[in-house]
């Protein structure tokens, strides 16, 4: 059965990765600008960033019939210093019309600071200002539940933001309900130790059903498991759900969250 | 019984015999933990480490009543302030449980 993993960070695994992937029915991935690991020394930087995401990593993904696309940002970890964080910012529209470049993400919070928050309002306004899909980071464990606050009322205190346009990632018990609540998108991110399993994802959605949300893997640079998504699945299909439900997590919608952006095509 | 609104296509008895050997691997992972962390030294400094009083607070949800619980564990373990800091210069990371403020 094919499927889409919507946020995994493929610049950091290796084409047996992408392998794998391929024979366990993944047909495209949408990969967010994220921190690598370290802080990167100058804007150049991102520059080559963006340039690995929107040229190179497509033909890697190609060789094995995955469609790759893209979002670009500073991400929240590197945010804290708003000077730099302005020159990210700068590049970022010349590589938007980039054709695998869906919107801006993950922008979000990290550490809930007042220089986070300032920059996120200032990706949100870009985002709106050229009509853009948003891909929100919520913070890590005991600083996501007020990280989630903060961020959905930065989105709406934005004002011109569709929340349905809008998905807010690595939702969790606790976040899920409102996220859902005020018409945003919802990201389950199947991640070891920080955050959900593919049982407790399951488990949400047996409890918030099935309506705009997705899984993901968030595969990247730590411990984490780019076949996530299946692994899922898998939960999903030996609890009985039906199959049409499991393929609607897992493909349908994101299809239709990401087909919101024109460049969005998987013929 | 609880009056617990059923979302699972399971059946208790099939939740049960699908789950019940994992879980109860897991059970006993957590004593185990608790009793490394007794058996391990401990300076002055760490006998009340916040992250295993916010744990103690945690595992005190399992055995209450359901569902709910791995919410309001997460709450828990979650931080609870509405002060933002104006920037990260000086925080560590994400613990897994909300440091207690200094006095």
């Amino acid at each position: 059965m094919r499927y889409i993993d919507p946020h995994v960070h493929m610049i950091s695994r290796t084409t047996d990765d992408y392998e794998r992937m391929a024979i366990a029915g993944c047909v495209a991935i949408t990969e967010p600008a994220f921190w690598a690991g370290y802080d990167r020394a100058s804007a150049q930087g991102f520059y080559d960033y963006f340039r690995l995401l929107t040229a190179v990593e497509p033909l890697r993904a190609a060789r094995y019939g995955i469609r790759h696309f893209t979002w670009l940002c500073i991400n929240p970890k590197e945010a804290d210093d708003p000077g730099f964080a302005r020159e990210v910012i700068d590049l970022i529209p010349g590589f938007l019309d980039g054709k695998n470049v869906l919107g801006i993400g993950e922008v979000g919070l990290n550490k809930n600071t007042r220089n986070e928050l300032t920059i996120l309002e200032e990706q949100l306004e870009l985002a709106a200002r050229l009509d853009q899909l948003v891909l929100v980071h919520t913070p890590h464990l005991e600083d996501k539940l007020k990280g989630t606050r903060l961020i959905l009322d930065a989105i709406t205190n934005q004002g011109r933001l569709d929340p349905g346009r809008v998905l807010i990632d690595h939702v969790e018990e606790h976040t899920v309900e409102m996220v859902l609540d005020r018409g945003f998108w919802a990201g389950m991110t199947l991640y070891p130790d920080t955050k959900c399993t593919p049982q407790r994802a399951a488990d949400i959605v047996e409890m918030y059903g099935n309506e705009r949300i997705w899984i993901n893997s968030a595969g990247d640079w730590g411990p984490s498991d780019p076949l996530a998504v299946p692994r899922a699945r898998l939960e999903m299909e030996r609890r009985g759900h039906p199959r049409e439900s499991v393929e609607k997590i897992s493909y349908g919608n994101p299809v239709t969250f990401l087909s919101q952006s024109p460049k969005f095509d998987l013929t | 019984m609880s009056e617990t609104k059923i979302s699972c296509r399971l059946s208790r008895k099939e939740v049960i015999d699908t789950y019940f050997l994992e879980h109860r691997a897991k059970l006993l992972d957590i004593a185990a933990f608790l009793d490394r962390v007794d058996r391990a030294a401990a300076s002055a400094t760490d006998v009340d480490d916040f992250r295993l009083v916010a744990y103690s607070r945690a595992l005190a949800v399992l055995g209450s009543p359901g569902p709910g619980r791995v919410r309001r564990m997460q709450e828990i373990l979650s931080d609870a302030t509405t002060v933002i800091p104006e920037s990260a210069a000086g925080l560590k990371g994400a613990f897994g449980a909300p440091p207690e403020p200094e006095s």
